[in-house]
């Protein structure tokens, strides 16, 4: 009743291109916006801040990144978790080759840094396809997890192999280190995430999205068509290495301070981002929100039942977490290979139409 | 013969019999994708599983034990009984079978006809189920798995290399019987897969799902079979490497092993499997051994899959696999 | 004779132009498997040439030597007068040479208008910075091309169903899309393999209509590989017969369908 297009025609083509053509999805998103950053800065702690939120904006940050990989451009990969780990390297040398420059750029250089990165192991998708491609990544994975563990110059010599993050600020507020509090952490990477979020839009909305489609679709008659698929697959990789690299960085530095690659970036973290973007939907920005929000949230609440409400002891607890994502991920690839986001665009199909039924 | 060549040979032996452990793994995969088109990503954590559900059976442990004790305040381990080896392994193939037919009927036949990459997705998610259900049911602690195979040096090829060589080779019983098993298993499934009714079927229905039933192949049969086949081998892999480095998680990380071999071999002949198996292991090991040292060790974490990648950069259907043609 | 630089005028008034794409001693190999054997053949600037011949005389095949996507192991193609050097074939697509496929092409995860603009990419050339940015350049770029696939989804009437995903379309449609997608490259040179097939009676003069039109209005050089004689009588102004893999026929219509070895191999005769 509420939730309607009638009356509401486009004139223009530049009308017909919006994000939400919807006037109610446009003005929900303006909420949204308002409430993350007029609201929930004031409301927020350090327990909602570690459990939920922080991981949830830089995990996006991840998925939005991956799924321009794989799900728009359909280059499956498992390194997720080694890039982010070049990421977060990365942000830690600038941070202690160059302490005067503010953090802010660094995260943005590391970014950078993760996208040639990319890039380069990208190279063999150009010969191989499909699940060979996948293993392949797997190669940049294990690489790289090696080579941070192995190379002290990327943990400056220190004696545990340890990086720490040290203190940085911004506009003179603390963003890192141990002086942070709930709403500068945030906020920092809120704006990180929003910029991500319209960059990735615009990305996947013009030619070069189409291009990127039109390769995972169907790649020789992209190429027959004029697709360079070499410049697309890259240009894939890069965005995504950019994106990733970004996550990688703000979680060592702004989330977890200080971090052991293997423990922290190993296959895992790579399995993680992919079933993010697997339960959110392939191919959909706010499929990358839902699936990040979705697998930060769903350990929290099962230990808030199993061992708050039940008194189960954390292992069990741990257990059927894995149970349940198993699950999840099977049941998603059977009833809704779109995730999430499938399932909230019917939603909105049959709101449009609500009460009647079609 | 001068000690640093008689160490590399030494290190050769052992890669080889590390080649056959995970052409074992590398087995169950080439089943499973020959048959169905399906990577079967849980391979290495059914392994895990299967090994689990042996060590629960012999030793009699009650399955759920730690749930029911957590639910309902109980204290319950075990029955009390110990089962012997032969028996429980039989005990142990009834319940791959078994979960072969769940896994037939409850997920792969909601998704025939899917990309390859949404069945891959489909056992990464199996994966993780399986290992949790496998924790729940007999507990995530390392466990011991003793089947009365021989383990230890053996002292006859110590003693003949250190007459010959002047340097004893230190290779593990456990090793060569590993080898030996692998390769009854490798002619008998050649065998099965070229010369049975039943393998006939499985290759038709690895060539063309909808053709093979047109001619009245069961495919649902045939993919049980093949995921009992694949079960069978899984547990094989997970008595060796369980026996040697103890019943643990860890065990379920050589699916992630059998990669390599599978790219280098080609997803679809189990020769591939065997002969990239073998390159993989001494490979790995050889190259620890010369250029390890240099870069700081533990090679082997990686060394595997770059060899894999840079071999299919140049054949991308791998040494055994079929050529890729696109047409349009 | 006519000179490969000669144009003439047809009886209805149309002006066919110099040789655009030539075809000299082309063979093509796949493993032991000859597809096309010494092939030569030309195609004239605004014609109409149709490819015919039975199943698996080489048509396809000689279609993706065109394209580039096969290399044939003896021969050249000239391109305007001079040989064309080995590309990539989307480098063949940066030159002008659009097509449609056998058996469809299109991009099943996106809609019908993003489908019809992925033939605008050689216009378009917004680096990935603008386009990250999108006002300014990089959308105006958008509502441009928009406007002018709009034209050929008006010129095929398919608005209809712009924002369909192209998964969801019927046969007949899925084909008008790819022709669109063709043709809104605004191609030199238009590649149209069995653009007919699966459709029925009134499905055939629309799409025939259509590629009269695209050859009237926009003087798009068209080769198109047909089964349907009606058709390829028709439309083409010069027809070419393939047989396993070699030249069989090459001529008007009227000649073709007096050439006894073409009638022997492909076009058949009516018994009593």
């Amino acid at each position: 009743m509420f939730y309607r297009e009638a009356g509401d025609f486009k004139t223009s083509y530049t009308d017909d291109n919006q994000t939400f053509p919807i006037k109610f999805d446009r003005y929900r998103y303006y909420v949204v916006l308002a409430i993350a950053f007029g609201v929930i800065p004031f409301q927020i702690n350090d327990y909602w801040a570690n459990a939920f939120l922080l991981p949830f904006l830089i995990y996006s940050i991840a998925a939005i990144g991956l799924n321009i990989l794989t799900g728009y451009c359909g280059q499956v990969s498992l390194g997720t978790g080694g890039f982010m780990a070049v990421g977060a390297y990365a942000c830690y040398k600038l941070m202690t080759s160059f302490p005067d420059v503010n953090i802010f750029f660094h995260v943005i250089a590391a970014g950078g840094i993760t996208a040639v990165v990319c890039a380069a192991f990208g190279l063999p998708s150009l010969r191989i396809k499909g699940f060979y491609l996948a293993v392949a990544t797997l190669a940049a994975q294990f690489f790289l997890v090696w080579l941070f563990n192995k190379v002290s110059w990327f943990y400056n010599y220190s004696a545990s192999g340890q990086i720490n993050a040290p203190e940085r600020t911004v506009f003179g507020v603390p963003v890192t280190g141990a002086n942070t509090e709930a709403w500068a952490t945030y906020l920092f990477c809120l704006v990180f995430l929003t910029i991500s979020a319209i960059i990735a839009r615009n990305l996947t909305r013009g030619m070069q999205g189409r291009k990127w489609m039109a390769i995972r679709d169907m790649d020789i008659a992209a190429e027959i068509i004029g697709v360079n698929p070499m410049r697309a697959k890259l240009s894939a990789f890069a965005v995504s290495g950019f994106f990733i690299g970004i996550s990688g960085a703000l979680f060592f530095a702004v989330y977890l301070g200080a971090v052991e690659v293997g423990e922290v970036f190993g296959i895992q973290k790579s399995f993680l981002v992919l079933f993010m973007i697997i339960i959110g939907g392939l191919g959909s920005i706010f499929g990358s929100f839902a699936g990040a929000a979705f697998l930060v949230l769903l350990p929290v609440l099962l230990k808030l039942i199993g061992v708050d409400m039940l008194g189960w002891p954390t292992d069990i607890v741990a257990h059927f977490n894995l149970v349940i994502v198993g699950a999840l991920i099977i049941i998603f690839l059977i009833a809704e290979p779109h995730g999430i986001a499938q399932l909230w665009r019917v939603a909105k199909e049959k709101l449009r139409l609500w009460p009647f039924p079609h | 013969m001068p000690e640093q060549l008689a160490f590399a040979m030494e290190v050769f032996f052992n890669g080889l019999m590390a080649g056959v452990l995970y052409s074992l793994v590398a087995l169950g995969f080439v089943l499973i994708f020959k048959a169905s088109g399906i990577f079967n990503y849980a391979q290495g954590v059914m392994a895990l599983f299967s090994a689990l559900t042996l060590v629960g059976i012999m030793e009699g442990q009650v399955p759920f034990s730690h749930i029911i004790n957590a639910v309902f305040g109980t204290d319950i381990h075990h029955f009390g009984w110990h089962v012997p080896a032969f028996l429980a392994i039989l005990g142990t193939m009834a319940v791959m079978v078994l979960f072969a037919w769940l896994v037939q009927r409850y997920i792969f036949r909601h998704l025939v006809g899917q990309e390859p990459i949404i069945l891959f997705m489909a056992t990464i998610g199996l994966a993780y189920f399986l290992e949790g259900v496998g924790d729940l049911m007999w507990g995530s602690e390392i466990k011991k798995l003793d089947v009365g195979l021989p383990q230890g040096i053996n002292d006859m090829i110590d003693v003949t290399t250190y007459e010959w060589f002047g340097y004893g080779f230190f290779i593990d019983n456990l090793d060569i019987v590993a080898t030996v098993i692998a390769a009854l298993l490798v002619i008998a499934l050649v065998i099965f897969s070229q010369y049975s009714k039943e393998g006939r079927a499985m290759r038709a229905v690895a060539d063309d799902h909808q053709a093979a039933l047109s001619v009245g192949v069961s495919l649902n049969f045939v993919w049980i079979m093949v995921w009992s086949v694949a079960g069978f081998v899984a547990l094989v892999a997970g008595i060796m490497w369980g026996t040697k480095s103890g019943v643990q998680f860890s065990l379920s990380l050589i699916a992630l092993k059998a990669l390599p071999v599978l790219m280098l071999g080609g997803f679809t002949s189990i020769p591939g499997a065997i002969v990239g198996g073998l390159i993989i292991g001494v490979g790995e090991k050889l190259f620890e051994f010369a250029i390890g040292p240099m870069v700081g060790g533990a090679t082997e974490n990686w060394f595997a899959y770059v060899l894999a990648l840079i071999f299919l950069v140049f054949r991308p259907q791998g040494l055994f696999g079929e050529k890729i043609i696109e047409r349009v | 004779m006519l000179d490969s630089s000669d144009s003439y005028v047809t009886e209805d008034g149309r002006t066919i132009g110099a040789v655009v794409m030539e075809m000299k001693n082309i063979t093509l190999r796949f493993g032991g498997v000859v597809a096309i054997k010494d092939i030569s053949f030309d195609i004239r600037q605004g014609e109409i040439r149709a490819i015919i011949g039975p199943n698996g005389a080489g048509k396809s095949s000689m279609l993706n030597v065109i394209s580039g996507f096969y290399v044939p192991q003896e021969g050249e193609v000239f391109f305007n007068g001079k040989p064309r050097p080995q590309m990539r074939p989307y480098e063949v697509a940066q030159q002008g040479i659009a097509r449609t496929f056998q058996n469809i092409a299109l991009f099943e995860g996106m809609t019908v208008l993003d489908n019809v603009m992925t033939g605008r990419l050689n216009k378009m050339n917004s680096g990935l910075l603008a386009q990250a940015i999108w006002r300014g350049k990089a959308e105006r770029e958008e509502i441009e091309n928009r406007e002018k696939a709009e034209k050929i989804i008006d010129f095929l009437e398919i608005q209809h169903i712009r924002k369909t995903p192209v998964s969801r379309l019927p046969y007949g449609l899925k084909k008008r899309v790819e022709l669109a997608r063709a043709l809104v490259a605004e191609p030199n040179l238009l590649l149209l393999d069995e653009p007919m097939a699966g459709m029925n009676v009134e499905e055939k003069e629309d799409m025939s209509r259509f590629i009269l039109d695209v050859n009237d209005e926009f003087g798009t050089t068209i080769a198109l590989i047909e089964h349907d004689m009606g058709v390829v009588m028709d439309l083409s102004d010069r027809v070419v017969v393939m047989d396993y893999g070699k030249k069989i026929g090459d001529g008007t219509p009227s000649d073709i369908r007096n050439n006894q070895a073409v009638i022997d191999a492909y076009l058949g005769v009516a018994h009593d």
